[in-house]
């Protein structure tokens, strides 16, 4: 069990490491491809060699960033079959197909016209490049929609039923799969929030351009379209994360419970927007989970429900059976042992449906089927001890969160003034504190990183233990290894993700710095 | 349509990726050659050549991989979380080819070009080794056993379960690797018959024609090899539900599936048309690509097709027959297929849009000058 325990471990680092560090370059990627287009676009309607030389700027960054993500994704596909391979036979039916989706419809024609537009300058017309510029953007967009479609039924599986006789689950619906409410925030927080960042890069990089007197015409220019898709992207963003919040008290009221550090609900719940976590806190003892908070009347509420007198439960709730109704009102439902006690019979049904299937006793084999229809929905909870192991990493998911709403809340605020501010040139020429604003840009690059990052954790940390939402926890997903294997192919992508973040960042650097001494108002470069 | 024929229809949608896979290695061809250029020219023609093509052939390898899961999620799950360091071995070979392409020739690379140009060679060597390594072992068997209802046990809840050198076997089977080695010489000799095609300097035209007789030598020479040993082996028959091992299953398979060979039969006739006529015009001809690509593409679909059409275990257990593996017990459900399938309509859409920008693309030959200019 022990040994299990650790293939469990390294499994999950090693695919949290490859998805942090693919998730480094794909926002930047996204975002930045349709700032490309956009400015391309203005070249194509102004043939106004300015914005030419501006598009092939940014087109360079681009570039660089779109490699290594490429090298980060096709890893990340490839692990949950070498190491999730449980995974991928008992959902392969259904999480397969977007994968599939994504490689032919999106991959394709990013990867087809992703070479006009580096090398197609001579070679096609400009329109021609032009299109190929969006499709390439638009091929990046798609691609990110059909992973995170897979993503989000992985914490909703809709649409699907189990099998017995092929000990999987099927699919019975791919618009329930590809049009779930989950799916759906999911898709828009994410890719919108990929603006942002990409909008927040353009602005930061514009402001280390100005504070060096280089290319101010360039840098503004740059910081209209930078500024205005960043800013419709963190609106756009915090909008769809409203909605992602009802989803998630929705689907995964754990999640949310986790999210705040909240263990006994209430009607008209107060929201903490600032807290620090009482550590010795634990699911079965009474100690007050903060230390200290600040925290919002009704905003919990709010949030869950839209409605500041609903109820919204906590961790201890759900384990005792109390959850909500759809309209915010509290209600008994089965209690976490019983599940657990559910999913035993769940499996067992299974086990006795094969045993009918060899006899040839279709009594019996009927029989099964109805225990197992009953139980099927806590099916995973019969793999797990007790009800504690169905409670996340509180502080990590509580912190996670807590910095991301900061952070976004900032960036809001940060891109609204950077929009003024693109328009307000001599604002900027004269003002005394421009060069404070130019650092301040800077050092909000990688905050939007962490931020971003901060996103993935507080999904994928305050679903645990669970690959499937209650149909699969990560210790019955695994392939079948001895830990040592995993820990050595961790290190190996450590190493090599490291190496290639290195010179990911030193060739940005280096370009922005060499191309800032060239005249961006022409391409004779 | 029937769940069988959905079946026998994803066994061809796999079929016709794996081959267009094999085409497109031409890059890493390319790539594994790169080792012996001497003249900075002929290198740069060389690597902007293929840096325009490179996403292709990786792109199919994801699209492969996707694909399979869909349509044959055991396989994904036997696979490779079985054979992890086969698997694993690849991916990183892959891995390392996406950034060199891009980082290589930018300023502040921190490695050097050199890295870069290493590590694109060890991509072009061990990138079609590997794969062909994983492809022979289809034929040759692997150390695996499945057991679905080991899922209910939450000790040992693995239903796969292999050998304990998990791959490792796989790479020191000397069939596997001889079927490895083709691979790699096959997509050298098409990486010359590509740059012939797509860059326009006589002199690394005379060059790419001495490296295609030697190549394509080494390829014809390890085909018949390979070709002996896969119609000789023997392979698990499933007719009627009972898995047994049969002598010259593959070979049968042939007779049976005539078509199959004929096409195959053609197929090789294209190939060493490409090959013979670029060699005996001394590269004045320059379609010998598009002959011997389409030949490559015809014999490995063939392949394919014997090794899981006619009641044949595409993926033969060398410890447990009966979990071998068949497009029947490890395939997606009728739906998901059927959903699928919907799908691959537009799949000759996205082949034309290929097709359309690639003449687009290469309709002038690449030059020094374009790559002198080019600052990418």
């Amino acid at each position: 069990m022990e040994e299990l325990t650790h293939v469990v471990d390294w499994s999950r680092a090693q695919f949290a490491l490859t998805a942090i560090y693919h998730w480094l370059f794909v926002p930047l990627t996204l975002g930045l491809g349709v700032i490309i287009a956009i400015m391309e676009t203005i070249f194509y309607r102004t043939r106004d060699e300015k914005w030419l030389a501006t598009t092939k700027f940014w087109m360079t960054i681009f570039g660089v960033n779109f490699a290594i993500g490429v090298a980060t994704g096709i890893i990340l596909e490839f692990e949950f079959g070498t190491n999730w391979s449980n995974y991928s036979w008992f959902v392969g039916d259904i999480f397969g197909a977007p994968l599939a989706v994504e490689g032919i419809l999106a991959f394709f024609m990013e990867s087809t016209f992703i070479a006009v537009m580096f090398f197609g300058w001579n070679r096609v017309s400009p329109k021609f490049h032009l299109a190929a510029t969006w499709l390439t953007a638009i091929g990046a967009s798609i691609s990110a929609l059909w992973i995170l479609v897979a993503n989000a039924w992985m914490q909703d599986p809709v649409g699907c039923t189990f099998n017995p006789e092929t000990m999987r689950n099927e699919m019975t619906s791919f618009w329930a799969v590809a049009t779930s409410p989950m799916a759906l925030s999911k898709v828009l927080h994410t890719v919108l929030s990929a603006w942002a960042l990409a909008g927040v890069m353009v602005v930061g990089v514009s402001g280390w351009m100005l504070l060096r007197n280089r290319n101010a015409d360039h840098c503004y220019r740059s910081l209209k379209v930078g500024a205005w898709v960043g800013f419709i992207g963190i609106v756009l963003t915090a909008i769809s994360g409203d909605t992602s919040a009802v989803t998630v008290a929705e689907r995964q009221p754990m999640k949310l419970a986790a999210m705040e550090g909240l263990y006994k609900g209430s009607n008209g719940q107060e929201i903490v927007a600032f807290g620090i976590l009482n550590p010795q806190k634990t699911v079965d003892n009474d100690e007050d989970p903060y230390l200290m908070k600040i925290a919002i009347p009704y905003g919990l509420s709010i949030l869950a429900n839209h409605d500041p007198q609903s109820f919204v439960p906590g961790v201890n709730d759900i384990i005792d059976g109390i959850s909500k109704t759809p309209e915010g009102k509290p209600v008994n439902t089965v209690s976490y042992a019983e599940r657990i006690a559910n999913g035993k019979k769940a499996k067992e049904a299974v086990a006795a449906y094969h045993v009918a299937l060899q006899k040839g006793d279709n009594v019996a084999k009927t029989e099964a089927e109805k225990v197992l229809q009953d139980n099927y929905k806590h099916f995973g909870y019969g793999y797990l001890d007790n009800p504690q192991e169905a409670v996340p990493n509180i502080p990590l998911t509580f912190y996670t969160f807590h910095l991301m709403v900061m952070v976004g809340g900032y960036l809001t605020a940060f891109l609204f003034v950077a929009l003024v501010l693109a328009y307000k040139r001599e604002w900027l020429e004269k003002a005394k504190w421009a060069r404070w604003w130019h650092w301040l840009a800077i050092a909000t690059i990688p905050l939007t990183y962490l931020c971003s990052a901060c996103g993935w954790i507080v999904a994928e940390v305050g679903r645990q233990p669970w690959t499937i939402q209650d149909l699969m926890p990560n210790k019955v997903a695994i392939s079948d290894l001895s830990a040592g294997y995993v820990q050595v192919t961790f290190w190996v992508f450590a190493v090599i993700f490291t190496a290639l973040l290195i010179a990911d960042i030193s060739i940005i650097m280096k370009q922005i710095s060499v191309k800032s001494k060239q005249d961006l108002n022409t391409v004779n470069h | 349509m029937t769940y069988e024929l959905l079946q026998n229809y994803w066994w061809l949608i796999i079929s016709i990726l794996g081959a267009l896979l094999v085409f497109l290695l031409f890059v890493q061809g390319g790539q594994s050659m790169l080792i012996g250029v001497k003249d900075a020219d002929h290198r740069a023609l060389m690597i902007h050549s293929m840096g325009r093509k490179w996403e292709l052939t990786f792109t199919t390898l994801v699209t492969f991989g996707g694909a399979f899961f869909a349509s044959f999620p055991l396989f994904y799950s036997t696979s490779f979380g079985g054979a992890y360091w086969l698997w694993m071995l690849i991916l990183l070979s892959f891995v390392i080819q996406a950034i060199s392409y891009e980082y290589r020739s930018k300023m502040g690379n921190v490695y050097g070009t050199k890295f870069y140009d290493t590590l694109l060679c060890i991509n072009g060597i061990f990138g079609p080794l590997l794969l062909g390594v994983a492809v022979g072992s289809m034929f040759f068997g692997n150390e695996f056993c499945v057991t679905k209802n080991k899922i209910l046990n939450v000790e040992a809840a693995t239903i796969s379960t292999w050998g304990p050198q998990h791959g490792i076997e796989a790479l020191l089977c000397w069939k596997n690797l001889v079927v490895g080695a083709m691979v790699l010489f096959l997509a050298r000799t098409l990486a010359s018959l590509y740059f012939i095609n797509n860059i326009s300097d006589e002199q690394l035209h005379s060059t790419q024609c001495r490296q295609l007789m030697v190549n394509g030598a080494a390829f014809v020479v390890l085909f018949l090899l390979s070709a002996g040993l896969i119609l000789t082996a023997k392979g698990v028959d499933c007719t009627n539900g009972v898995m047994q091992w049969v002598d010259y299953k593959y070979f049968h398979n042939f007779i049976d599936m005539w078509w199959c060979l004929i096409l195959l039969l053609a197929g090789v006739g294209a190939v060493l048309w490409g090959i013979g006529k670029t060699l005996v015009s001394k590269a004045a001809w320059t379609k010998g690509i598009w002959w011997t690509g389409i030949g490559v593409v015809l014999v490995v679909m063939m392949l394919f097709c014997v090794l899981g059409y006619n009641h044949t275990a595409y993926y033969p257990s060398l410890l447990d027959t009966n979990s071998s593996l068949t497009i029947r017990n490890s395939s997606s459900s009728q739906f998901t297929l059927q959903v699928m399938s919907v799908v691959s309509i537009l799949v000759p859409f996205v082949l034309a849009y290929i097709a359309y920008v690639w003449r687009s693309m290469d309709s002038a030959k690449l030059s020094k000058e374009e790559v002198q200019s080019n600052s990418h």
